[in-house]
């Protein structure tokens, strides 16, 4: 019932893994723009998580990974090898989806065993590779059962572990643990790098959820209408956006924003809410900029250090046992408060809350990060 | 809308249970006060979509009454009963306009023109749908359609009670929370008697006055989002909600006093260690413990960057300890102790809170 135990490896860069490479990559289908022109370079080592909302592209740019796509333009290269025409079945490639997809008549074991037995790979090989994945995936004693006899998260095992059997360069995981109960999540989020760990491959993995993202680590593309904003290691992109659409990708509650000027070593956000322009922020030039606060930033308590309160009237509140959100109304449209603790409020009272002020983003008229 | 009650129901899906293990549910017995926000709470397989059945009418149970306000409606169909229900996937008519579809379970009970008209505003605007009412259903999203269900599941006003089975599944996370607190805000202004089941502990939290934790049959915890965070009265509770759920020590009692490794550790009351007890743990969540100059001896095996927090993963012998740390802080390097926040450090005997 409990987490079990877990052994611990430092993420390391599997220097065997293959390199991908789109070069220019761009994809039409009819009038409309899938991807627009897409340089992106992912290697071996730790995850490549393509993080954006539904219909971002993510899903598009792993099917040109698969080459289960054509790019309309551009190239893709695998250790610097040209593959763009070469299809799925020729790239050494495994791809597990969001539905958990496996075949309904076989067992579990003749399931896992299906990329081996296409590969012709022998009898007494095909049993001993599975028997391992199994282990790993604590499957083994369910291979004789049918996937229909299966819980959804020792489904989405099974088309893992047949992922994992075939030991291809290149993993594609779509959302893999989208359609899982929670906690279930919770368990493979843990377990999925540790499984790759040790592999030569290099792992790709689209998700929705900025929180997912961060605990998976690695690097991270955020993906917005089919353009990649930004490319980096995930901790870095989450506390460094290159631009106002990055952090709004990677922000859940959303982040928020609103115009704010600078002037006279002041920043100001309304005539009330105003605050020096202390630390890094106090060698830019005055003028209009616009600010992103994340919602953990601004809490019912006064942080320790520089702070401007605001007040606002309370739209949502929600109390989840560790934590509680309030939604409220500011002039610049809804804002989002998330803090630890408990800390009711009721709708339609005005609340007093408090801004910290050392850990704002700045961005300038093209939304271009300028301080954070 | 009425107060409901479950006396001794037990319930088995085979013909002839023998033991125990046969029971879906084992034995609930439960009052759901009139007018509340109820969520049943539980991972799948737990027995939660049967007890919504029964109280629903769709199963009769093996054992034990059903009570609608003292009045026993065990045998009674779902539509004796008088009850809405609001599916995971969008129940609509896909031929009718939104407004007939908001329409129809009133005008099916032969309410009056004037008074459909008038609800069937009422509840469009409540969900912002007013705009959508002369449009025809079929050309809808996923998300409007389940808005359109929710509606339909609230438009009766007579209603005894109206459940709601993981209501929010096809809808898109970001609209979630739009939906939820509207659930909440509609629930406040109507103040019928509302059930919504759920595995999702966000979506249980956020809707109830009252979360009723289910796990193997049994319900283990009936609390406020508050209380089941803080007093979890069963591991399983402090395991299934918070992410990473509560650590579990293995515990030993010296003259009273639990111990952990053979050092005493304080908690919030002395334990009553029931008689032949198997197993005794300490129960303390990631939230309540921190690095301390003095304490447990750990080292650190993992770091998991959350964002606003980093969740450290730590080892005392072969004991995982997990703790949620600020984000920015450094963490101590060879030597690590923590202190586990007495307030909140529970005791455990087979599986059940002892202190």
């Amino acid at each position: 019932m409990a987490p079990y135990a877990l052994s611990f490896r430092a993420s390391r860069a599997n220097l065997d893994a293959m390199s991908i490479e789109l070069k220019s990559v761009v994809k039409r289908v009819g009038n409309e723009t899938h991807i627009y022109e897409t340089d992106l370079t992912l290697n071996g080592g730790g995850f490549n998580i393509l993080l954006g909302t539904t219909l971002a592209g993510k899903t598009t740019l792993m099917q040109i990974m698969a080459g289960l796509e054509r790019p309309t333009e551009g190239r893709v290269f695998f250790d610097g090898k040209d593959v763009t025409g070469v299809s799925v079945q020729k790239r050494n490639v495994s791809m597990v989806y969001q539905q958990f997809i496996n075949y309904p008549a076989m067992t579990v074991y003749e399931n896992i065993a299906s990329p081996l037995r296409v590969a012709g790979v022998a009898q007494a090989q095909i049993r001993e590779r599975v028997g391992r994945v199994a282990e790993i995936l604590r499957l083994a004693p369910l291979l004789d059962r049918r996937p229909s006899q299966l819980s959804g998260g020792q489904q989405q095992r099974t088309a893992l572990a047949r992922a994992l059997v075939k030991e291809a360069d290149l993993v594609l995981l779509d959302e893999p643990l989208a359609n899982l109960d929670y906690k279930l999540r919770e368990e493979l989020r843990e377990e999925l790098p540790r499984l790759f760990a040790d592999r030569d491959c290099t792992v790709v993995y689209a998700t929705t959820e900025p929180a997912e993202a961060l605990l998976l680590g690695g690097h991270t593309a955020t993906l917005h209408q089919g353009r990649v904003t930004q490319f980096g290691e995930t901790g870095k992109v989450y506390r460094r956006p290159d631009d106002l659409i990055t952090a709004r990708v990677f922000s859940d509650p959303p982040i928020n924003t609103g115009p704010v000027r600078k002037e006279g070593g002041q920043f100001v956000l309304t005539r009330q809410v105003r605050w020096p322009a202390s630390g890094r922020y106090a060698a830019l030039p005055d003028g209009n900029y616009t600010l992103g606060i994340r919602p953990h930033l601004i809490t019912p308590t006064a942080p320790a250090k520089d702070s401007a309160e605001i007040v606002g009237r309370v739209l949502i509140s929600e109390i989840s046992g560790s934590e509680s959100t309030v939604h409220f109304e500011v002039d610049q449209g809804t804002w989002v408060s998330l803090s630890h603790g408990v800390h009711p409020f009721r709708v339609g009272e005005t609340a007093q809350l408090y801004i910290d002020t050392g850990k704002l983003f700045l961005f300038d008229r093209e939304e271009r990060l300028i301080a954070a | 809308m009425a107060q409901i009650r479950l006396e001794k129901i037990r319930h088995s899906y085979q013909a002839a249970p023998k033991g125990e293990a046969d029971f879906a549910l084992k034995r609930i017995d439960l009052d759901w006060a009139d007018g509340g926000a109820f969520a049943l709470l539980g991972p799948s397989g737990c027995g939660k979509t049967t007890l919504l059945n029964i109280i629903s009418g769709l199963v009769t149970p093996t054992e034990g009454r059903v009570l609608f306000d003292g009045k026993d409606v065990t045998r009674l169909t779902p539509e004796q009963r008088n009850i809405a229900q609001v599916f995971q996937f969008p129940v609509i008519y896909d031929t009718m306009t939104v407004y007939d579809n908001l329409a129809f379970p009133l005008r099916n009970r032969g309410v009056g023109e004037k008074d459909v008209d008038a609800r069937v505003r009422e509840i469009a605007t409540m969900l912002d749908l007013e705009t959508m009412l002369p449009r025809r259903a079929s050309g809808l999203t996923a998300d409007g359609k389940q808005k359109i269900s929710l509606g339909r599941g609230l438009v009766r006003s007579n209603v005894n009670v109206i459940m709601f089975d993981e209501p929010l599944t096809v809808i898109d996370p970001h609209l979630k929370w739009v939906l939820r607190s509207k659930l909440k805000e509609l629930h406040q202004r109507v103040r019928a008697t509302m059930i919504y089941v759920t595995h999702d502990q966000t979506e249980a939290l956020t809707f109830a006055d009252q979360v009723i934790v289910m796990h193997d049959g049994n319900v283990v915890q009936i609390g406020t989002p508050v209380e089941l965070f803080e007093r979890p009265q069963h591991t399983f509770v402090g395991h299934f909600i918070g992410s990473p759920g509560m650590n579990l020590l293995p515990c030993s009692i010296v003259d009273g006093v639990p111990q952990f490794d053979g050092q005493p550790v304080e908690t919030g009351g002395r334990p009553t260690i029931p008689a032949g007890a198997a197993k005794i743990e300490i129960g303390v969540r990631p939230e309540f413990i921190r690095f301390a100059d003095a304490g447990i001896p750990v080292r650190i095996v993992k770091v998991s960057d959350a964002g606003r927090f980093q969740i450290v993963e730590t080892k005392h012998g072969d004991t995982a300890i997990s703790l949620l740390v600020a984000e920015g802080s450094t963490l101590p390097a060879d030597g690590a102790r923590i202190r586990l926040d007495p307030a909140h450090t529970q005791v455990y005997a087979d599986g059940w809170i002892v202190t």
